[in-house]
């Protein structure tokens, strides 16, 4: 019974981590249509500037902290420079620039930083807090760091007009025109919350999968089942299956199919959905007249 | 002087212009009605002004040339556009919608008496601000736009087709409160309508519009009275 609670409070864990990144999917998801594929790589990279601001000296929060403010920053002037140029141009255009971003963020990282491991240190404590024996200090503070940004995400996005204005905008960019709001900004401004919160999510999944150039490619594939499972334009959805596929995770991986193949479950979830149930648990259904 | 002045106006979507040469004004205050049949170029003409499409001429709002300036733009100048098919925002609530109108105003007491106010015009409108705007009827859906609109404090209001898809009764409705409206608030109206019965009813000026250029216009009375007019837009 140990056994399984801990499976389940570190599944809640990393799957708390999978629901930012699913989030950070779903921001850009609802306002372009695209699926970020760099997104992971992106958060991989404010994870090594944080590593490097640590490194240097500077306390874990304020690093933590900067790292967020310029992955915003990184975020927004990513859209405006090179996605904003091919904004109308075809699908496969679009994907092509996100995987162009995705090998660059990569190999720069491989470049700068090389490709050895590095550990990444947990703002918490060894022992686990409370004398608890279910879960680490690490994952309960993880949950509690993903639970601060969700909520957060939520009152901004519900009781803000800035907030207002990006929902109005991700529904009908054309009527947000004519009410005044510049749409362009809007979406810049998406890519940086993405951003930021996408950096938050490399933070805290660092000290478990370790620092290096591809940590994030597994973490990225979770989110995106999460976001699939969820209903990849719907932001509770994603939240909610992120949580799902990090305890789904844990438990078919130390119950059934062993923790090396544990990146499967991640990869049937999303071969799954799209068969059966493509918009997902609480998506749109898309029906179109022929 | 007119608050808005079109001159020589040619506009269109990809390489096809649908306006050629379209001049018209609309006094300070005044309302004036934009007639045409199916594909004469009227919606255009509201999107043309509200720099939705590429166009060339000239446009002057309030003395100020407009005809480069972005959609966003000319809307905070206070041109606010009731677009085609409403441009609801269908998962907002209804409360939501009339806020997101008034984005681009910083000055917040003004803007929760402006609601109120909406909603004196409007009441249908409080009793379902906290519904989704999706699921309001169309006569709803058209009061919100045109309160949507209103949130704004425009100085010019464009309507396209605000009688279209709904019962006759709600149009009568609708209508009324747009000439109390344009009464009370001193807010001019661009309207365009297939319905000329109705449109003539509410305007001062009337433009008719077939296949992108103008071929009649005047005060309403002497369009109303042409038999031309009369024979193929009133039908009598």
């Amino acid at each position: 019974m140990e056994a399984f609670l801990h499976q389940v409070f570190s599944g809640l864990a990393t799957g708390g981590i999978y629901a930012s990144l699913a989030l950070a999917l779903v921001m850009i998801y609802q306002s372009t249509n695209h699926i970020n594929f760099a997104q992971g790589e992106m958060a991989m990279f404010s994870t090594y500037l944080a590593w490097s601001m640590i490194n240097a000296g500077m306390p874990y929060w304020w690093a933590f902290l900067l790292t967020v403010l310029i992955s915003f920053v990184a975020g927004v002037v990513i859209e405006r420079i090179i996605i904003r140029p091919v904004e109308h141009a075809p699908v496969l255009s679009i994907v092509t620039v996100f995987i162009a971003l995705l090998v660059i963020f990569n190999s720069v990282a491989g470049w700068i930083f090389t490709y050895t491991i590095k550990t990444f240190p947990s703002p918490f404590p060894e022992q686990p807090l409370f004398g608890n024996r279910y879960i680490s200090s690490h994952e309960l503070g993880s949950i509690g760091i993903t639970l601060m940004v969700l909520v957060g995400l939520y009152l901004f996005f519900r009781f803000t007009p800035l907030g207002l204005a990006m929902r109005a905008v991700a529904q009908n960019p054309l009527s947000s025109r004519l009410v005044g709001i510049r749409v362009g900004w809007m979406l810049a401004l998406g890519w940086g919350l993405a951003a930021a919160v996408g950096a938050v999510a490399g933070m805290l999944v660092a000290p478990i999968v370790y620092l290096e150039p591809n940590m994030m490619a597994g973490v990225l594939l979770y989110a995106f089942a999460a976001a699939l499972v969820g209903g990849i334009d719907n932001p509770f959805g994603a939240v909610l299956g992120g949580f799902m596929v990090g305890v789904l995770e844990n438990l078919i991986g130390a119950y059934v199919i062993g923790t090396e193949l544990k990146l499967t479950v991640a990869l049937v979830l999303i071969i799954g959905v799209l068969l059966f149930k493509p918009s997902g648990m609480f998506g749109k259904v898309f029906v179109s007249r022929v | 002087m007119a608050l808005l002045e079109v001159t020589d106006l040619c506009a269109g979507y990809n390489a096809a212009d649908v306006l050629h040469g379209v001049s018209f004004a609309v006094e300070q205050g005044g309302i004036t009605a934009i007639l045409g049949a199916n594909g004469a170029g009227k919606t255009t003409l509201l999107r043309a002004v509200s720099g939705m499409l590429r166009r060339r001429g000239s446009i002057r709002f309030d003395g100020r040339s407009i005809e480069s300036l972005a959609t966003e733009d000319i809307a905070r100048l206070g041109v606010a556009h009731v677009p085609d098919g409403r441009g609801t925002f269908l998962d907002l609530t209804a409360e939501e919608n009339l806020r997101i109108g008034a984005y681009t105003r910083n000055d917040r007491g003004e803007v929760a008496r402006d609601l109120e106010r909406v909603f004196t015009y409007f009441p249908r409108l409080k009793e379902r601000r906290h519904q989704q705007a999706g699921t309001l009827s169309g006569g709803e859906q058209q009061m919100l736009a045109v309160s949507r609109a209103l949130m704004l404090r425009p100085r010019l209001l464009l309507l396209d087709e605000p009688s279209f898809g709904l019962a006759p009764l709600v149009v009568q409705d609708i209508f009324g409160i747009m000439r109390a409206i344009n009464a009370e608030e001193g807010v001019s109206v661009l309207l365009v309508e297939q319905n000329a019965g109705l449109a003539l009813d509410l305007a001062d000026n009337a433009y008719v519009l077939e296949t992108g250029q103008v071929v009649m216009s005047g005060t309403t009375e002497a369009v109303r009275s042409d038999e031309a007019v009369r024979r193929a837009y009133l039908g009598y």
